[in-house]
């Protein structure tokens, strides 16, 4: 039993057919913040370190949907959230609707470690980061050309949904929405490790949905739905939040573990093909053990994990066999 | 076995000298809003419209911390929270940060019906409130004198470290005299204001709802979120049960509290009144929160590990029963 780490950048109707300059700078990301946490965890740094500072990386790279690169609001602005947990004490952190916080991630963890709150929004946490002093800048820096697109394709999809179908998604609790494009960029970043004494902690980072109203919150800054950690696992979700809300992912994780007795995979696998509509969901998750498992009922999963034994993985589809 | 069950709660954490003339108001007032969802029920309205009508009930009434008469934050204003789910499905919807939203419970249930989220918050549920023209009114309108006073003793309780002398201000409450004031939150109880509401229906075709709605903690800092609006956490329902929890927000958030309840009856078969008995006593460590639950059997079930929860139960067979006390 050593230390283990996985971090994913997002699951969902990701195309196979996508272009190799759509595909290879994000395994190269991917690749990156994996060795960043490898090179942490090597040097005994706690996994709440290492979550927040891989995630942190994750979010300064714009090829995700975090922090620079975050998927648009119907009104063409950013806002991001972020979670944090540390699975040993159990304390948590997290932030929504963020403009200009460089970033969310470590304003959560401010919120967990110097307030005596769990989840600050909108503009009280625009106030608190900037009582901390904490990097902020021009929301413009956020805005990426590739996301602009997508708001406008989103934007006109919608047009076309409303023509055919009146219903409001949420009714219709097995259908997705559908995508504007294979390259819809649903996901969220995150991060879970454990190291080799067992202690575990799972962060989470997201622009939310594309073209969402402004004040919209998924899954990522919900305790129990995007983000979980205790002695048992760290999880880490993405996909469509509204799905992930529902089906309590990230805790169920967990309490099929606890309460079932079943293995890591075993309790993943189970919620995310069992327990959750196909294409809405992907997870990656370690146990204290040292496991990992990273499963997704979407087309794919932009993921990597790697252990201390040496073994590591960067892939986008099929699920990976993890031992 | 079967038949409609109800519960309904105004907080847990009750101040231990809390006149008797306030707690005869407390239990009239569950009372009312017991029998308000009764008679619905009665007329074979569905779970998930009899938890929003009677937490409607709560809000509007200003005893309890939700709606009017919401806890102030540390800038004096009123923000609103409220989830609502809906045990079929599982469909919900939560809103947070509302300052003009006359019933926020409402609100979440339009953003579970009318809009393709599950949360909405701060100006971006306003807008929405508007657009689905539902009832907005001032700030000021929430914010009642005896919670200004609220707000003033909490700023000194919060600036006085060792001292535990706490002013009384005309509120009369012994809780200043005594050596260790019961405190929740950090704060002395007699200033906490957890008065969550929340309401857990099964009707008669077995379908489970919960609601919850507050104000949120007495001098929090604006923009923070409690366990009220966070699905799992402060509300949940599910085909088995329905839950709502009050007390301290962070405590019940990191416990995942109410869909710790269903969890336990669903991975290890635990029944109602057990679950909630194992989630009060497994999953709180230091932290203080009372829950309510129904399960799809008609059974009602509360616990608490604090020292008092407004609450009220009644099942289709005839038991009523509204207390605060153990």
């Amino acid at each position: 039993m050593g230390w283990a780490i996985a971090v994913h950048g997002g699951a969902g109707d990701i195309s196979r057919s996508l272009p190799h300059d759509r595909r290879q700078p994000r395994e190269e990301a991917l690749r990156h913040c994996l060795q960043i946490g490898v090179e942490a965890l090597e040097s005994n740094l706690p996994p709440l370190d290492v979550v927040e500072l891989v995630v942190r990386e994750l979010e300064n790279i714009p090829h995700f949907n975090a922090g620079r690169g975050s998927v648009l609001t119907s009104e063409g602005t950013v806002e991001m959230e972020a979670s944090i947990m540390d699975g040993n004490t159990m304390r948590c952190g997290a932030v929504s609707g963020l403009t200009t916080v460089v970033n969310a991630v470590s304003l959560a963890r401010l919120v967990m470690e110097k307030t005596p709150h769990i989840y600050l929004a909108f503009d009280g946490a625009e106030q608190f980061a900037r009582e901390q002093g904490v990097e902020i800048v021009d929301s413009s820096h956020f805005i990426t050309p590739e996301n602009v697109e997508r708001l406008k394709l989103a934007k006109e999809a919608n047009r076309v949904q409303i023509d055919y179908n009146a219903q409001p998604i949420q009714n219709d609790t097995k259908k997705e929405k559908p995508c504007a494009n294979g390259d819809s960029q649903i996901g969220t970043v995150g991060c879970v490790a454990v190291d080799s004494h067992g202690n575990l902690a799972s962060a989470t980072s997201t622009g939310g949905l594309v073209n969402k109203m402004s004040g919209r919150i998924g899954d990522t800054p919900v305790i129990g739905a995007g983000t979980y950690a205790n002695e048992l696992c760290a999880v880490s979700a993405t996909g469509k939040g509204e799905s992930i809300i529902r089906g309590t992912v990230a805790r169920d994780v967990a309490a099929l573990m606890e309460f079932k007795g079943l293995s890591l995979k075993e309790a993943a696998d189970c919620v995310v093909h069992e327990r959750t509509p196909k294409g809405t969901v992907g997870l990656i998750a370690v146990s204290a053990a040292g496991e990992v498992v990273m499963s997704f009922n979407t087309t794919g999963m932009f993921r990597g994990f790697a252990t201390e034994d040496g073994y590591s993985e960067v892939a986008i589809w099929s699920d990976a066999q993890v031992e | 076995m079967g038949g409609w069950a109800i519960a309904v709660h105004g907080g847990a954490g009750v101040d231990p000298n809390l006149p008797p003339q306030r707690q005869e108001e407390a239990k009239q007032l569950l009372a009312r809003c017991l029998n308000l969802g009764i008679s619905s029920l009665h007329s074979n309205a569905s779970a998930i419209d009899v938890v929003e009508l009677v937490v409607r009930e709560l809000e509007t009434d200003p005893l309890f911390n939700s709606g009017r008469g919401s806890a102030l934050t540390e800038n004096g204003t009123v923000e609103m929270e409220a989830s609502i789910m809906d045990g079929p499905k599982r469909r919900c919807g939560a809103v947070s940060g509302l300052t003009t939203v006359k019933n926020p419970i409402s609100l979440a249930r339009l953003v579970m019906d009318k809009s393709p989220h599950s949360y909405l918050a701060f100006s971006g549920a306003e807008d929405f409130a508007r657009l689905q023209g539902v009832e907005v009114v001032e700030n000021e309108y929430f914010i009642t004198p005896e919670n200004v006073g609220m707000l003033k003793l909490a700023k000194e309780a919060n600036t006085i470290l060792f001292d535990y002398r706490i002013p009384t201000n005309g509120y009369d409450t012994c809780g200043a005299g005594v050596e260790s004031p019961v405190k929740m939150n950090g704060l002395p109880i007699s200033v906490y204001a957890p008065e969550t509401v929340g309401c857990v229906v099964v009707d008669k075709e077995g379908r489970c709802a919960a609601a919850t709605s507050t104000g949120g903690l007495m001098n929090k800092m604006t923009g923070r979120i409690g366990d009220s609006p966070l699905i799992g956490a402060g509300t949940y329902a599910c085909e088995l049960c329905g839950v709502s929890c009050t007390g301290e927000g962070e405590a019940i958030i990191r416990g995942t509290l109410a869909r710790e309840v269903a969890a336990v009856m669903e991975y290890k078969g635990l029944g109602l009144q057990e679950a909630v008995d194992f989630v009060i006593k497994n999953r709180l460590d230091e932290g203080f929160a009372g829950l309510i639950a129904v399960s799809n059997k008609g059974e009602v079930a509360y616990g608490f590990n604090c020292n008092g929860m407004f609450r009220g139960c009644a099942t289709e067979d005839g038991f009523m029963e509204v207390g605060i006390w153990e």
